[in-house]
């Protein structure tokens, strides 16, 4: 019985490290897919529009190096864990990841961003009412737990947008998309990553969207592929800019999800993702 | 000469304009929207919850027209132990969306003599317009460059209405050096579509 015990503590404290590890590398780096997308916008925008890219990109290696947040906005912590049938979880799984937020929060330091909806009293360690925000996904005979943490800065996630459209109004997915980043401007910190969910319910499209955050976009095939590139074309010929104050670069890139939905109707929603895209996964196996 | 200095010291003179708290309005008319600056002096961090109160006449303890109202919500850390007279570390503090702040924009300028905002993602008409009146300019800092920015942030100087929680509290920051863009100017003149 104590060894038992002893695994679950031992268990619970890799759990903890390792959401706490996962967190630290997301808030301190991008993938190197934004730092090559960035770097190559750079020769196409005139002076003002290529002076807040060269921002970016130096601010990315202060951050690398030093070890410290790339945004002060350190975002709301949300994790998503694919968690395999043969791992026995026979832990307090929350209570692990609240953990994890609260050493996060002292080590690296976050900023302490999450407060109660009404009185706005802010908890100071950046845990709160069913925050950390945990999605989970069992897998079918996996011995491993996989964490992916996604801490979403505001700026962006205050401009997303989700819509039931009509069934026959596929075609028109397109233009509600390039619609809401015509309106969002310079608000959610361009250059852009839109994460879209399409199908499934009301809230599946926004998990779908968020998923979709997740990775390098522009990478699907077929017709998917080929309305993310079309998207991605007709954003950047907004004229936004980085940071709204115009040029060519408005958006690095386009992702999209689907499921399938009800022959009524159609969800489609947009998660936008500012230039700091933050998602690191860590996997433990037992 | 450290690394803070260096990177500080980096494009200078490479077609930035100087501008220094406290600002005059002779300071800031020659500038135009598109212009490019480093930034000396203080800076007050105020969000949604310190403007509230600004307005509410409550007592900031800082001479706000002394500085340049910074719409941010930095990442400080307290320090622990003896470093002199030093209590704060400034970790990171990028701009945070300007655009909620508009609406508290013409009434702010109405109270205070305040001749520079400092922000992301620009202002609403309506406080372009207020800005206009009382002759102050809207500086744009690269959205997410927290790290960039503390590079160039020699002190934390102060600290009010803590209450508020760290992001919402208002801070005086004392800046060397900070590379921005002048994205509103004295004429209304923006490089936002508003």
């Amino acid at each position: 019985m104590e060894k038992e015990n002893q695994r679950c503590e031992t268990l619970y404290k890799r759990v903890v490290n390792a959401a706490k590890e996962a967190i630290k590398e997301a808030e301190t780096s991008v993938p190197s897919w934004v730092k090559s997308k960035i770097k190559k916008s750079i020769d196409e925008e005139k002076e003002v529009a290529s002076n807040q890219l060269n921002n970016i990109l130096k601010n990315i290696n202060i951050a690398s190096e030093k070890n410290k947040p790339l945004c002060q906005d350190t975002g709301i912590p949300i994790f998503f864990l694919r968690i395999g049938t043969e791992f026995p979880v026979n832990f307090p799984l929350r209570s692990a990841f609240e953990d994890a937020m609260e050493l996060a929060t002292e080590e690296i330091p976050l900023r302490p961003s999450i407060v109660n909806p009404f009185n706005r009293k802010n908890s100071g360690n950046n845990v709160g009412d069913k925050v950390p925000i945990l999605n989970t996904e069992i897998v079918e005979g996996s011995n491993s737990f996989e964490i992916t943490a996604f801490p979403k800065g505001a700026g962006s996630e205050n401009l997303s947008k989700q819509w039931m459209l009509l069934p026959d109004e596929v075609n028109d997915i397109d233009s509600y998309i390039v619609d809401a980043v015509d309106k969002a401007g310079g608000k959610p910190c361009p250059p852009l990553i839109l994460g879209i969910g399409i199908g499934g319910s009301f809230d599946y499209s926004t998990n779908l969207a968020k998923k979709a955050l997740i990775g390098e976009p522009n990478t699907s095939d077929g017709c998917i592929g080929s309305l993310e590139d079309q998207i991605l074309a007709k954003v950047n010929s907004l004229g936004i800019g980085p940071m709204g104050i115009g040029g060519k670069t408005t958006c690095l890139g386009v992702s999209i999800e689907t499921a399938s939905c009800h022959t009524a109707s159609l969800p489609v929603a947009l998660n936008i993702q500012c230039w700091a895209s933050r998602t690191a996964t860590k996997v433990l196996e037992v | 000469m450290d690394e803070k200095e260096d990177i500080i010291n980096q494009d200078e003179d490479n077609g930035f304009h100087s501008l220094k708290t406290p600002l005059n309005v002779e300071d800031i008319e020659g500038l135009t929207a598109g212009d490019l600056v480093k930034v000396t002096g203080d800076l007050f961090t105020a969000r949604d919850a310190a403007h509230k109160r600004f307005l509410e006449c409550q007592d900031t303890k800082f001479e706000l027209s002394s500085g340049i109202i910074y719409h941010c919500g930095p990442l400080v850390k307290e320090l622990q132990g003896d470093y002199k007279d030093k209590k704060w570390e400034l970790v990171a503090a990028g701009p945070t969306t300007s655009a909620r702040m508009s609406k508290f924009v013409p009434p702010l300028l109405e109270k205070y003599n305040i001749k520079a905002i400092m922000g992301k993602g620009g202002l609403n008409n309506s406080a372009i317009k207020a800005m206009i009146e009382n002759k102050c300019i809207y500086i744009s800092v690269t959205g997410g460059c927290a790290s960039l920015v503390a590079e160039h942030i020699n002190e934390v100087k102060g600290v009010c209405w803590q209450e508020l929680g760290m992001p919402e509290a208002v801070w005086d920051l004392k800046v060397k050096n900070l590379p921005a863009t002048i994205a509103i100017d004295l004429k209304g003149q923006t490089l936002y579509r508003n």
